[in-house]
């Protein structure tokens, strides 16, 4: 398991540094300099000039990748071109809001498939099942950003109960806070809910059918015993990957459902910065979000190989 | 189904909603973006003067509802016989937010700043005319010109004009401290920008206590923000295709005002075809403008046949120069050459009055036998490809800066427009001090550009605000890109 792991964390810094060079290399060739986004249509020269000096943009290529990879290690993220302020700063802030809104989307998402997608194996071919599985076909096909929208006609325009969106800060108290965040990630999770309770469907389904659980009939336990001992336990790996898989998702969905709500997360906050290329944000977020992709697939992964003895084999056959 | 649904939910809070209580002392405004950052004097985005011009910074002048340039913290000023030296005389007691007095000193600083070599002001040209800054004493602040400027203390009320003190201008990027109205509170980054009523004021005090700028990118979002009432205006309403919900709705006012965006089809005079006169003419009888605001603004928008704003005294109409008239069009493409048919590429930028004009356009510009390449871009490969290196034939875009005229008598701007008589007129005009002289110059100026059929003029943009019926004093024009709220206050 040890070594399993140590080859996983090798595989991950590898990644990573791929990742950031990558990246680095994607905003050289990305048209837009940053000092003529923010000076605009009647920049003089001159002013240019200052700017891009102040900015550090003069110097050469790889002088400025030294410069960001070396500092980024060190934890020194910069400070943003356009925010004037440490990027660190700016991610922690974004954070408060984006890491609560995937967690909720997640919980609720989990919360909503598993029960359902059980259920519906267990009652397969009757009336749960069809109903389940059609509400997942819409949950599949209908994009998220139409769900909040329809969320904040309903909820804030018709009934006046929630805000139709922004963030008032956790200053003001936790529970205002995560109120702001409950529309949002309700129309985060209804589409992932949807995934995740088809495929848990099909992956009870598939487990019912196994060897063991004729035997642990045959032995004579009930069929709810059957169910949730034997089937549901053997059939969670599926769900697993797919909630990790998930995870990447989530994060690019919460670039619109921030802008349908005016959140100011990190979905925002990267959204922005790729407009007024602010390369510095740009750069460092999506190298963090790439590391936090990946310690999640590994998360996943160990969870995968503890769950189930034989993989931690097949690994270190690799 | 949108708007079905909106009125659905209209109604119901028509019905249902028991309006808002008691006069309000506070003020939420939706913004659709957010500013970089909050010092005028070093970004050229709009964003920044539209939270802090005149709410939290003032210049020596400023400008007003109706464009005019009006006293600021000078409270008067002189000009001598030969129009170079200006004698400014400042208010007294004026203090910055965080304590420390205003005087002349602060002026100079400020000007100084702004012309420096380092500076990074985007519009240090404003300052370029200036010889020499002087005060002689702390109320008084004497600037000395190279030649007479018209437009200089038009130039003296830009917020990038905006006087600072040495003591916190290094921090106003982040913590703007000026001598407004307002004092900035707190800046939530990506949520909102809180202001607070200055009581130490010297001028007359605001009513509002506090105003908050919230920042909804989303136009469908700041829809339901003003219905479920989670802010009170919004001077630039993003989406011209939901105005009419609000227009039947008591508890709004939608006030379609003017601004100075002049929104062009500009042509680089650089590619061949766009260099001779008789295909730019064409160009112009094809456009439809009034086909073009209907289409792409749903009917916000007025035409202009030149690049002025229509609100300015010395406006001319010249919209009729190059009626809509295809066969025209066909017969002068013909003459030009161009009798097969052209193509042409036509590079949009994100807006909408570009994606969306653009595609009518295509359309009207199709009808006469130009074929376009539609290639939509975003903004900073617009500015790169289009602004900076001229790699495009034809595009779309809206020159919001006041009074910028000007840009045709620049040396290799984008359009690569070269005339000598217009830099002529254009010279003349910015020595010219006289008001009556100017206005003759600005009308030469608007009639060389529409002979010239330099760019496609086609409509200035419209302000778009929708707010409630009970707040009072906000501007309905937009002469300067501000949200001027110095003057607001609940009925």
């Amino acid at each position: 398991m040890l070594a399993f792991a140590v080859r996983r964390l090798t595989a991950l810094a590898a990644t990573l540094a791929v990742a950031a060079l990558v990246v680095f290399m994607v905003m050289e060739v990305l048209p837009g300099d940053p000092a003529e986004v923010m000076l605009g249509l009647n920049a003089q020269p001159d002013t240019l000039a200052a700017l891009r000096a102040q900015m550090g943009l003069d110097r050469p290529v790889p002088e400025r990748f030294l410069v960001w990879i070396l500092a980024f290690l060190s934890g020194d993220l910069g400070i943003s071109y356009t925010y004037d302020v440490p990027v660190a700063e700016l991610i922690g802030e974004r954070m408060e809001v984006t890491l609560p809104l995937a967690l909720m989307a997640i919980l609720f998402s989990t919360a909503i498939a598993l029960p359902c997608g059980v259920l519906a194996a267990r009652f397969r071919g009757g009336f749960a099942d069809t109903f389940i599985m059609g509400a997942a076909q819409l949950g599949v096909a209908v994009p998220n950003f139409w769900f909040a929208i329809l969320l904040i006609l309903l909820f804030a325009v018709t009934l006046g109960w929630t805000s139709a969106g922004g963030f008032p800060g956790f200053e003001d108290g936790i529970l205002p806070a995560l109120g702001a965040l409950l529309l949002p990630a309700v129309a985060l999770a209804l589409p992932q809910a949807a995934i995740l309770a088809r495929v848990t469907r099909s992956s009870v389904v598939e487990v019912m059918g196994e060897d063991y659980i004729r035997t642990a009939r045959a032995k004579g336990l009930s069929g709810r015993t059957v169910l949730w001992r034997h089937a549901v336990r053997n059939a969670l790996a599926a769900p697993l990957t797919i909630m990790g898989l998930q995870f990447s998702f989530l994060l690019a969905g919460t670039v619109i459902i921030e802008n349908v709500f005016y959140l100011p997360g990190l979905g925002r906050l990267i959204f922005q910065a790729i407009a007024q290329r602010d390369l510095i944000v740009v750069k460092d977020v999506v190298v963090l979000l790439v590391a936090l992709v990946i310690t999640v697939n590994f998360v996943v992964d160990l969870l995968y190989a503890w769950t189930d003895p034989r993989l931690r084999k097949a690994g270190s056959d690799v | 189904m949108k708007s079905k649904l909106f009125a659905a939910a209209l109604l119901a809070t028509t019905l249902g909603a028991a309006g808002n209580a008691a006069a309000k002392d506070s003020l939420a405004l939706g913004i659709g973006l957010e500013p970089p950052h909050l010092d005028p004097t070093a970004g050229a985005a709009a964003a920044i003067d539209e939270v802090v011009y005149a709410n939290v910074f003032e210049g020596l002048t400023r400008i007003g509802p109706d464009g005019a340039v009006l006293p600021a913290l000078a409270k008067s000023w002189s000009v001598s016989e030969n129009g170079l030296t200006y004698t400014f005389k400042l208010q007294d007691g004026v203090a910055f937010h965080d304590g420390t007095g205003f005087d002349s000193a602060d002026v100079l600083f400020s000007l100084n700043r702004a012309m420096a070599e380092d500076s990074t002001n985007a519009q240090k040209g404003l300052f370029e005319p200036i010889e020499k800054v002087e005060a002689p004493d702390a109320t008084t602040v004497v600037i000395t010109l190279k030649r007479p400027t018209g437009h200089f203390l038009f130039n003296l009320g830009w917020g990038d004009a905006v006087i600072v003190a040495p003591e916190s201008a290094g921090a106003n990027k982040s913590n703007p401290v000026g001598t407004g109205p307002f004092s900035f509170k707190r800046w939530a980054k990506g949520s909102e920008i809180n202001l607070a009523r200055n009581d130490a004021y010297w001028g007359t005090k605001a009513k509002l206590t506090k105003v908050s700028f919230k920042i909804m990118p989303d136009a469908a979002a700041s829809a339901a923000a003003l219905m479920s009432g989670d802010v009170d205006a919004i001077p630039n309403f993003g989406a011209p295709e939901l105005l009419e919900q609000f227009r039947s709705d008591p508890r709004f006012l939608v006030m379609i005002g003017t601004t100075e965006g002049e929104t062009i089809l500009s042509m680089n005079h650089a590619n061949e075809a766009l260099s001779d006169i008789r295909v730019r003419r064409a160009i112009s009888h094809a456009i439809d403008r009034q086909a073009i605001i209907d289409g792409a603004m749903f009917g916000s928008g007025t035409p202009i046949g030149s690049h002025f704003a229509p609100h300015h005294p010395a406006y001319i109409d010249l919209t009729g120069m190059y009626p809509h008239d295809t066969a025209k069009a066909k017969a002068l493409l013909a003459e030009a050459g161009y009798a097969d048919g052209l193509k042409l590429r036509l590079t949009l930028p994100p807006p909408s009055y570009a994606r969306r004009g653009g595609e009518v356009i295509a359309a009207q510009l199709a009808a006469v036998g130009i074929e376009t390449e539609i290639i939509p871009v975003e903004w900073a490969q617009w500015l790169k490809q289009v602004f900076k290196t001229t790699d495009y034939d034809l595009t779309i875009v809206s020159h919001t800066e006041p009074f910028d005229i000007g840009i045709y008598a620049r040396d290799s701007y984008y359009f690569n427009y070269k005339s000598d008589r217009f830099r002529n007129v254009y010279s003349a005009l910015t020595e010219a001090v006289d008001p009556t002289e100017r206005n003759s110059l600005i009308g030469e100026a608007q009639k060389i550009l529409a002979e010239d059929a330099v760019n496609g003029f086609l409509f200035e943009l419209a302000q778009n605000g929708v707010w409630r019926t009970k707040i009072k004093g906000l501007w309905r024009n937009r002469p300067i890109q501000a949200n001027d709220v110095t003057g607001a206050y609940w009925e």
